[in-house]
This record gives C-alpha cells, sequence and structure tokens, in this order.
C-alpha cells in the first residue's frame, strides 16, 4: 500500500483535533501491516475502485453468462437444429442457455435462426425492441449473416445485422448443434470481457430503439428515409441528390413531375 | 425400373377421353403433351363435369405459367381412387388476364389461386376473397412474371457472368443493386407519409363501430396469433374471430417465410435446385429431393438403377419416421405435455439424422439425389446400423410412446372430437397426406400413382375413419409403422449394382416440355411442376406444397371451437413454414 503514489485517502476539512487523529490514522495504516490486517479481520476491506468495479463484474458476468436465456424465436431451417441444440443429445441446458422463454421481455438472447424476409423483418425489429438490456444477439445461419443462398430472393433481407447489432455469428447452412454451441460459448466469452463501466445499460438514459421498418412499395428502412425521398422526389434529385440518383430514379423524375402539371 | 414418360399416362383412359371430347366439342382441345386447352369462360362447366360424371373430384395443383404471348393457368385433377392426374389449361390475355376463378368447384382452389394472383397478377372472376397472399399488400409489382426483376438481378439464367467461368469471385449482387441493397422501388413512388402509414395488413386494427355486439352478448374480438407464438411452428399467423372464447372466423396469414423459392429456381440450373428443395420442407428433405429428382426424370426420360431405387425408399422412409416423430410430438407439445415426450423422440430422430450423416455427409440438407441416381453409394457401415435401428430400437420407441401418450386421458379429452373434417370436405379442400386419410379417404401417392419400387412392398395405407385431431395423431402413428415394414423389406431386398443411370454429362440437357411429378411426403402430396424449353434452366418451376394447401382448410375445422383448441387442430395440420410459403 505505501508504494502508491498519491495519498490513499483525500483527508477532508475537518476541526485540527480530528485532522491529527485521522492523520495518524492514515499514517499507521500506510506503515503498519498488523493495523491492516485488524481491520480487515474487521471487515473492512480496502481496495482501489477499478480492483472493485473488476470484481463486481465478475459477478455480473458470472450470473449474466450462466443464464442467458433465448426467446422462443425460430424463423427456418436452423429453428430444427436450433431446437435439436436444446434437446436430449446437445441439451444447450449445460451452458445455462436452453431456458427458452416464450416472451422477449423475459429473454436476453435472440438467436436469429433462419432466413430473414422482408414481411417478417418488423416484427424480428419489435422483438428486438422489446427485449430488456443486456441483450444479445446470435445471427445463425448463412441466411441471418448474410442471406444465404436466398440472398438474391426479392423478399430476402441480406442479413440481419443491417438492422439489429449482432454479437456472433455462427456459419453454416444449417450450423450443426455443435456450431450453435461453439457460438453460444463464444458468446459467453465476449460476456466474460464486459465490464459495468462501459456498458450502455448501466448509464443515464434510454437505449435508443431501433426504427421498426415499414412495407411500402418494397421494405423502406426509416433511417434511410431522407436518402429514400432525395432519390425518388424530384426536388431532392436537381437539388444535393442528382448525383447519387441511379438510372432507376430518373424516370420517377418524369412520372412524379407529370403528376404535378396535371 | 423405367419411369414412364410417355405423354399417354398423363391422359384419362382412350374410351374416357372420347367421350368427353364429345360432351364438350368446340370447348376443349387436347394438344400435343396431352393437356386438355380449355376456353377461359367455360372452364367451370368443364371442371364441374369433370369432376361429377368424370371421376375427377380431386383437385391437385393449380399455378401458372408465364408465355411470351398469354398468361397460361395449369389445373392438375385426379381421381381420389388413384390414377395419374389429367391437366388442363386456360389461356389468358397478357395485358388484362382473367380467368374465372374454380373455388366454386373446388374449394381447395382458393389459396392456389390467391398465390397465383400475388405472383402472376392473374385476376380470378368470382374468387371470394382474392387478395395477396404471400407478399403484403401495396407490394410493388408480380414477381414471377419473366418481365419482372429483383433488385439483386444480375441475369436471366445462371451460371452468372460475374462470378463463371473465370471464378471471379465477388458480391456481383452488391454492386448491381441501385440501394447497395435489396431493395428498389417502382418509379413515380414517393415514400411520404410512410412513417404513420400501415402499409402491412398484418395487424388489423378496429373502429370503435365495428366492435358491435354479438348475439351472446359478448364483444366480438379479433386476435392476431403469431407471427410470434409458440404455437404456430414457425413463422404463421392466424387472425381469429372471437365470440367470447368462441372463433367464429380465422384466417391464416403466411409469407414470413416466403423467400422466393420459385424466382430464384428459375434462375439456377436444374441440378442447383437439387439443394434448394432441401430448404423446402426441412423435416423431409428426401422426399423433397425425390419429389424433384423425379420430375425431372420424366422430362428428360432417365432410367434409374434398381439399387438406387431402393436406397430412396430407404432414405425416404426414414425421413417419413423421423419427420413423424417430431409432428406427432410437437402436437403433444401444443396440448400440453411441455417438452417431455418431445425429448425422447428427438433422441430417436438424431440417430436417424446420424444415418443420414453417414450416407449423405448432412444431417439436415442432404443434397444426395440426382437425375437418374444418387450422388454417391451408400458407405459400408450404414446397412448394418440402419438394421439394428429398424429391428431393436425405432419399433420399440414408437410402441412405448403409443403405450404412454396415446390412451393418455388429457389427451383423448383435447384430441377426440376436435377440428372434425368430413371426407367429401376433406376431397373438395384438396387436402393430403395424414390430414385426408384421417377422414377415411385411404389416398396415399404411393398407392395411388406409385413411383419408384413401392409397388414391390407389402405395406397398408393407414386411415381413421373419425377426421378429428386424434385421427390424424394416430395415422402418423401408423405410417411410422408402415415405414418400418416398407423399410424392413427394402433393407432385405437391396441390390447391387450401380447407382447413377444415363451417360455422364457435364451439362444436364432437358427436352423442351413439361412434367408434373408428386411423391407422399410425411405432410402430404407435394408435387413439383416444371416446364423446360430446352435451355440450361427451368422455365417454370412450381412447387405445388402440400402444407399450403391443407391449411384451406383449416378455418374450416376451427369454427366452433375454442381458441385453445385451434392450437392443437394448427398442430395437427402440421405445417412446415418453408414448405408453406417457398
Amino acid at each position: 500500500m505505501s508504494d502508491n503514489n498519491g495519498p490513499l485517502y483525500r483527508t477532508p476539512t475537518l476541526d485540527p483535533d480530528v485532522l491529527e487523529q485521522w492523520s495518524s490514522y492514515v499514517e499507521r495504516f500506510e506503515n503498519d501491516s498488523d493495523f491492516i490486517a485488524q481491520q480487515v479481520e474487521q471487515g473492512v476491506m480496502v481496495t482501489t475502485l477499478d480492483r472493485l468495479v473488476g470484481m463486481l463484474d465478475g459477478v455480473y458476468n458470472w450470473g449474466r453468462r450462466s443464464s442467458i436465456w433465448p426467446l422462443g424465436f425460430g424463423l427456418a431451417c436452423c429453428a430444427i437444429e436450433m431446437i435439436a441444440t436444446f434437446a436430449g443429445r446437445y441439451d444447450l441446458d449445460r451452458f445455462g442457455a436452453a431456458l427458452v422463454r416464450a416472451s422477449p421481455r423475459q429473454a436476453d438472447l435472440m438467436i436469429v435462426s433462419g432466413t430473414v424476409t422482408k414481411k417478417m423483418l418488423p416484427q424480428i425489429v419489435r422483438l428486438w425492441n422489446q427485449m430488456p438490456e443486456p441483450r444479445y444477439c446470435i445471427a445463425m445461419g448463412a441466411c441471418a449473416t448474410g442471406g444465404g443462398p436466398f440472398k438474391e430472393g426479392y423478399n430476402v433481407v441480406s442479413g440481419i445485422d443491417k438492422y439489429i447489432p449482432v454479437d456472433v455469428y455462427v456459419p453454416g447452412c444449417p450450423p450443426t448443434p455443435q456450431a450453435l454451441i461453439h457460438g453460444v460459448m463464444t458468446l459467453q466469452r465476449k460476456i466474460d470481457g464486459q465490464s459495468i463501466r462501459d456498458l450502455s445499460w448501466y448509464r443515464r438514459g434510454e437505449v435508443e430503439e431501433i426504427p421498426v421498418p415499414v412495407l411500402g412499395a418494397d421494405l423502406i428502412d426509416l433511417r434511410r428515409l431522407p436518402e429514400i425521398r432525395g432519390q425518388l422526389t424530384p426536388v431532392a434529385a436537381e437539388g444535393d441528390g442528382a448525383g447519387e440518383a441511379g438510372p432507376a430514379a430518373e424516370p420517377a423524375v418524369e412520372a412524379v413531375a407529370d403528376d404535378t402539371e396535371a | 425400373m423405367t419411369i414412364q414418360t410417355d405423354v399417354e399416362t398423363a391422359v384419362l383412359p382412350a374410351e374416357r377421353a372420347a367421350r368427353a371430347a364429345t360432351r364438350f366439342g368446340e370447348k376443349v382441345r387436347v394438344d400435343d403433351e396431352g393437356a386438355w386447352v380449355v376456353e377461359a369462360a367455360s372452364l367451370p362447366e368443364v371442371a364441374r363435369a369433370l369432376r361429377d360424371d368424370f371421376a375427377l373430384d380431386y383437385l391437385i395443383n393449380l399455378t401458372c405459367v408465364d408465355w411470351p404471348d398469354r398468361f397460361e393457368t395449369v389445373y392438375h385433377m385426379a381421381s381420389i381412387q388413384g390414377g395419374p392426374p389429367l391437366c388442363l389449361k386456360v389461356a389468358a390475355d397478357k395485358a388484362k388476364p382473367i380467368v374465372p376463378s374454380l373455388t366454386g368447384v373446388f374449394a381447395g382452389a382458393d389459396f392456389q389461386e390467391r398465390e397465383v394472383y400475388d405472383m402472376f397478377g392473374v385476376r380470378f372472376a368470382g374468387h371470394p376473397n382474392l387478395r395477396r397472399i404471400l407478399m403484403w399488400e401495396g407490394f410493388a409489382g408480380y414477381p414471377l412474371r419473366k418481365d419482372w426483376r429483383e433488385a439483386y438481378y444480375e441475369d436471366d439464367n445462371k451460371p452468372l457472368k460475374s462470378r463463371w467461368p473465370e471464378g471471379d469471385f465477388f458480391f456481383g449482387e452488391d454492386k448491381i443493386a441501385d440501394w447497395d441493397d435489396n431493395i428498389k422501388y417502382p418509379s413515380g413512388y414517393q415514400a411520404e407519409g410512410v412513417e404513420s402509414s400501415r402499409a402491412d395488413d398484418n395487424i388489423v386494427v378496429l373502429d370503435a363501430d365495428e366492435l358491435h355486439r354479438a348475439p351472446s352478448g359478448s364483444e366480438r374480438l379479433i386476435v392476431n396469433m403469431g407471427p410470434q407464438h409458440p404455437s404456430t411452428h414457425g413463422v404463421f399467423q392466424m387472425r381469429l374471430t372471437l365470440d367470447g372464447e368462441t372463433v367464429v372466423d380465422l384466417q391464416p396469414v403466411m409469407g414470413y417465410m416466403h423467400r422466393n423459392h420459385e424466382k430464384i429456381g428459375e434462375r439456377n440450373l436444374w441440378l442447383g435446385n437439387m439443394p434448394f428443395t432441401d430448404r423446402l420442407d426441412y423435416l423431409a428433405q428426401l422426399g423433397n429431393e425425390w419429389g424433384y429428382a423425379l420430375t425431372v426424370e420424366k422430362l428428360m426420360g432417365l432410367e434409374v438403377p434398381e439399387r438406387a431405387e431402393y436406397i430412396r425408399v430407404i432414405l425416404a422412409e426414414l425421413n417419413r419416421i423421423q419427420s413423424h416423430f417430431w409432428s406427432i410430438t410437437f402436437l403433444l407439445n401444443d396440448i400440453g405435455a411441455f417438452f417431455t415426450p418431445m425429448m425422447y423422440a428427438i433422441e430417436e430422430r438424431e440417430l436417424i439424422l446420424d444415418l443420414f450423416e453417414m450416407a449423405t455427409g448432412s444431417r439436415l440438407m442432404c443434397n444426395y439425389m440426382r437425375f437418374g441416381g444418387l450422388a454417391y453409394d451408400l458407405p459400408e457401415e450404414f446397412l448394418t446400423m440402419a438394421q439394428t435401428l429398424v429391428d431393436d430400437r425405432l419399433e420399440r420407441a414408437i410402441d412405448e410412446m403409443d403405450a404412454y401418450l396415446s390412451g393418455n386421458e388429457i389427451v383423448l379429452e383435447r384430441m377426440q372430437g376436435v377440428g372434425v373434417l368430413p371426407p367429401d370436405m376433406a376431397i373438395n379442400f384438396s387436402t393430403s397426406g395424414p390430414v385426408l386419410r384421417a377422414s377415411g379417404v385411404p389416398y396415399d401417392v404411393r398407392r395411388a400413382e406409385p413411383y419408384g419400387v413401392y409397388d414391390r412392398f407389402d405395406w397398408d395405407v393407414v386411415t381413421r375413419p373419425e377426421g378429428d385431431v386424434f385421427a390424424r395423431y394416430m395415422v402418423r402413428v401408423g405410417e411410422m409403422r408402415q415405414s418400418l415394414r416398407i423399410l424392413k423389406q427394402a433393407l432385405r431386398d437391396l441390390p447391387g449394382g450401380e447407382i447413377m443411370g444415363g451417360k455422364k454429362a457435364w451439362q444436364i440437357r432437358v427436352p423442351a416440355g413439361q412434367a408434373y411429378g408428386r411423391v407422399e411426403n410425411p405432410r402430404g402430396e407435394l408435387g413439383f411442376y416444371c416446364v423446360s424449353d430446352g435451355k440450361a434452366n427451368p422455365y417454370r418451376y412450381h412447387v405445388k406444397s402440400p402444407c399450403f394447401v391443407n391449411l384451406t382448410a383449416l378455418a374450416e375445422m376451427t369454427k366452433g371451437h375454442k381458441v385453445a383448441d385451434t392450437v392443437a387442430i394448427l398442430g395437427s395440420i402440421d405445417i412446415v413454414l418453408g414448405e408453406v410459403d417457398r
């Protein structure tokens, strides 16, 4: 303890008598190892803030990593392998991660198991928004990761990570149960490295919701709405968005112009 | 074993055809492939006459082909007594396609016509509820039209120039797409006010005036069950109108797993579709592959060696057992036997998946069958392991499950008399598989139009007369036992020899023509309708999904029952969403 450069305690402004008592106390604390042992025996533990947070992190992370409750949420073929992973032979419960919750409010982990379609995407994003922090997302299989074999399909979203932050990607089509278990273990390792100091859910303010996409003529990502309008409407196309407007937007300009004249 | 390829099989027996021809006169013309080309206006009349007077009472498939000069709706009708189907074709105008609806004749045409409307924009005059079914209302364009292009469109056909033959691998689609993403908007589209509008029809919002009082005095309530719901077996929505706890009306809403199988299939090479068929009904992979292989073999006129046929039977029947294990215990799961039966069943299922992995290299997505045979022969250990499993293990497991569960009081209470579907309705709704057989109709494609070597085995078609949820459950249990019977004979008789027929070729040449091939999958009759124009890709590739058609009868089965029973009824139909939505 005496090796520390700065003072261990900041002495408060008190009346001189108390201050003197206090200083002698601190002096003894810094020099007399027996005194420290005595204090510790009395149930007082002295440590640095970093170490304290570190110990707390350990407890928090242990709790979280050992009871990752997934949302009962199956999309496609991968869901079959996911259920097989929960079931007898592979038994994901050994990792504390097979207590499937029917409600997103009780779930910590969303395993996006299968092809994400445009029609389903608003519901997925809404479910994600409904899950309380801390929450994690595993993109299971090729489809959830990047569209997979169905990527070119007109109703397929090329990967859930365009909308939801993904923690672990599990490759495969579909991934075997072993691969999914490895994904969960990877997530556990990731949780072990987290600290309550830098996680958003221990900070002030609410976690921002992801805007739920809208199904219009095609999928509309509300975060890209200004860009979409800029490319599709004539006003913005003449202004700043003219250079970006692709060939598809050009007939749009004419059509809209016709409408306004009529 | 020769697979019959002559077009005669697709026609009615000669004298019947002659009688029919005199009866319909000008309205019907038989084309050179044996299909009947019917005038649009007289379609319902012809269909009704075929149903009532010529015993073609079972509509098995309804789809559409987009030809350069016309839309052509295609109907396949068969007799419930068995025999090959008759193909009807109706041409519709390219600019304003309208065809009379068949819903008045066959209730099973309902969803299939909606699907054709959704994908091709062909309107069916007289359809009671002609709305989109797989895509959402407001989606721009009709995707399966040949001139409609997806955002990631690169070329009409694969292999794509950007990646082949130089082997240059990059994500061509990302460079091509206008929005660096898989989206496109029609010209003139204005994204104004989208934040507040509900463009999707997924959620019903009722006005206060619509909440009128039902006769019993309780409020009519609309409940959206799904698409995220533990009992819907995937992403499927039931929109229930309730009077208290009783279901007054039910509307299935689907398309949440619509991943464009047919559009992608028409861009793919013929063989390139084989792995995609695995992902249709992902609990019956090998059955799907067989159906597709069978259809293309019909087109190509290929012979399949005997050994390959036997191996196909072995794998397909193993597949049926594992699929029924899954569906039975998930039905029990739905009615409250939570997870325990499932855990036991999945244990047995894993053993069968081990065999699949051994034979094909993959547990789930096998990609094992080829046109004219199989990709590779079975490993040596397969037969001994399969033999042990079939002789010792599976039979006991089925008996055990049957003994513990089928007589259980709660099971009987929840299942008996629930969701009754009378036989005439089951036929009229075009249901197939266990749903049809549980209504007392002994129709099984393996008997009705035997494919492969099924005519060599001694087995029974399992039926039950009741038509309720319990009957469907018991039919599945019975079918597992019959599959074991077939397996024992097939394993005993498995011959040696080649596993691949025909000449080896780098590029598969499929002669121009059309074929409808069908197999009996665990969930019912899976059909593939393929049209070839002689090129490297299918011109039209349609999958007739048994689950999708069986769902047509769901509303009829649930009306008058309680909400909790809808869960059991849906479980007894046993849908797999990958196949419902494709």
